[in-house]
């Protein structure tokens, strides 16, 4: 790597570190949802719709709170 | 007869759209000018993003190697130091560096990277400092119909006529006709999947504001993704101004108890209620509606960002894939991505309505959960009982 690319990248060195850790964040809790959801709705299939509603609004407030944090960073 | 009057409606339409249609030369760009394609495509994707005083549909280049731009103008309306001015856009003739002054009564106006500026008294040209900021210009206050505040009255009168229309077919009949039958059943489901379970007994007070911004959410986001449309609900103002209307209606519909928890929590040592005060006086007049504008303008501006960038791949890799194979491959993954948008273009619509439909249902929720709870159980009992019982 060039000097100058170097130096052209690294002030945004930060926000990238910044944004990679919201998204590892974000993604475990995705992660979480999505799996406690899929076990929920296998072991009780007649629930499907309400346990969908109820993860999409968590998933919902999982994501506000990630875009928040990567547009803060921004 | 009824076909008939459609057509030459829609013909008029047309017409007027194209008498309105002008085109702009602009000198500086000729054809063959060295570009970096990196740079071009960014500025493109933050033009398509921004709001703008014009629609800009497509350039053309002329036989001189002069590029024209072609569009429509749109009115310009501006409360500066001398008063109200109106003019169409056209007179800045697709100028955005400031180069181009109109001059109005006593003010002069000049157009900075979409936003418009008034010179000092006395100032003939625009003069910029180091960082390229105007330094002898004001902005006057812009109450001009942008491109976003077209979309969104045009949206608006349609969903007017649309629902105005339904309504009407109502007091007649019990079944609606045409276009109407598409849209009974997504207020239904508003009404059945979001108002009712998230509210409680005083839904009927709040759906017709959940319908209304659940269907100008859900057609602004899908216009956005059509050619030529335009990108309403990725402006931050506009899921601002959403949300705080939100804000507005939970926080003077909320009753004794919701205050009274969110102030004074019952139940737990007094050393933490003002505390827990605090944190949840916080929580709700500013990380509920922070969040509700900020998923819907993230969410609209990351998808269109990643669309653009696709359509840009066949730009960028030519040299190595050639003009056919490049265009194969992003119009490949910019299909997959737009079917993708077209989902997030209803989920973003359905969440903010719902988690609006919360907001509001805790805000409204009466003091005796238990009681509640113990009749959702109940009917629940019964159920599988009559479930069993036909089953056997």
């Amino acid at each position: 790597m060039s000097l100058a690319l170097v130096q052209e990248v690294a002030p945004m060195f930060p926000n990238l570190v910044g944004a990679g850790l919201v998204v590892i964040g974000g993604g475990i809790g995705l992660g979480k949802i999505g799996g406690a959801a899929m076990e929920g709705i296998a072991r009780q299939p007649e629930a499907a719709g309400k346990i969908q509603t109820a993860m999409i609004i968590v998933a919902a407030l999982l994501e506000g709170l990630a875009f928040g944090a990567l547009i803060l960073g921004a | 007869m009824k076909i008939a009057s459609k057509s030459i409606s829609f013909l008029t339409l047309v017409l007027v759209l194209l008498t309105s249609f002008s085109v702009y030369g602009k000198d500086g760009a000729k054809k063959g000018d060295p570009v970096n394609t990196r740079t071009e495509i960014n500025e493109y994707i933050q033009h398509h993003l921004k709001d703008s005083h014009d629609f800009h549909l497509f350039s053309t280049f002329d036989d001189n190697g002069v590029e024209h731009h072609w569009g429509f103008p749109l009115p310009v309306m501006l409360w500066g130091e001398n008063g109200f001015t109106a003019f169409m856009s056209s007179e800045f003739h697709h100028d955005d560096d400031g180069t181009v002054v109109v001059e109005k009564g006593d003010s002069r106006f000049v157009k900075l990277h979409g936003k418009i500026y008034e010179l000092n008294a006395g100032e003939a040209a625009v003069q910029f400092d180091e960082e390229h900021h105007a330094v002898n210009a004001s902005k006057p206050f812009d109450l001009s119909i942008t491109k976003s505040v077209f979309g969104i009255l045009l949206i608006g009168l349609l969903m007017l006529f649309w629902f105005s229309r339904l309504a009407r077919q109502y007091k007649n009949k019990q079944v609606p006709t045409g276009f109407g039958r598409v849209l009974e059943p997504l207020v239904v489901y508003v009404r059945d999947e979001i108002a009712k379970p998230n509210i409680g007994e005083s839904y009927r007070k709040f759906t017709g504001y959940l319908l209304t911004v659940f269907f100008f959410i859900w057609i602004l986001n899908l216009v956005g993704l059509m050619p030529f449309g335009f990108n309403v609900t990725g402006q931050i103002a506009v899921t601002a101004a959403l949300a705080v209307i939100t804000l507005v209606i939970y926080v003077f519909s909320g009753n004794k108890h919701f205050w009274g928890h969110m102030l004074w929590m019952p139940g737990i040592p007094y050393v933490f209620r003002p505390l827990l005060g605090i944190i949840e006086l916080i929580g709700t007049l500013v990380i509920k509606p922070f969040s509700l504008l900020v998923r819907l303008f993230a969410n609209i501006t990351a998808g269109h960002t990643v669309v653009m960038s696709l359509v840009a791949v066949g730009i960028l890799m030519q040299e190595s894939l050639s003009a056919t194979g490049s265009t194969i491959v992003s119009l490949f993954l910019s299909l997959f991505i737009m079917l993708i948008e077209v989902l997030v273009a209803f989920l973003q619509a359905y969440i903010f309505t719902t988690l609006s439909a919360l907001f509001i249902g805790m805000a409204v929720a009466d003091d005796h959960h238990d009681e509640e709870l113990h009749d959702e159980l109940g009917e629940e009992i019964e159920d599988t009982e009559v479930i069993r019982k036909n089953f056997t």
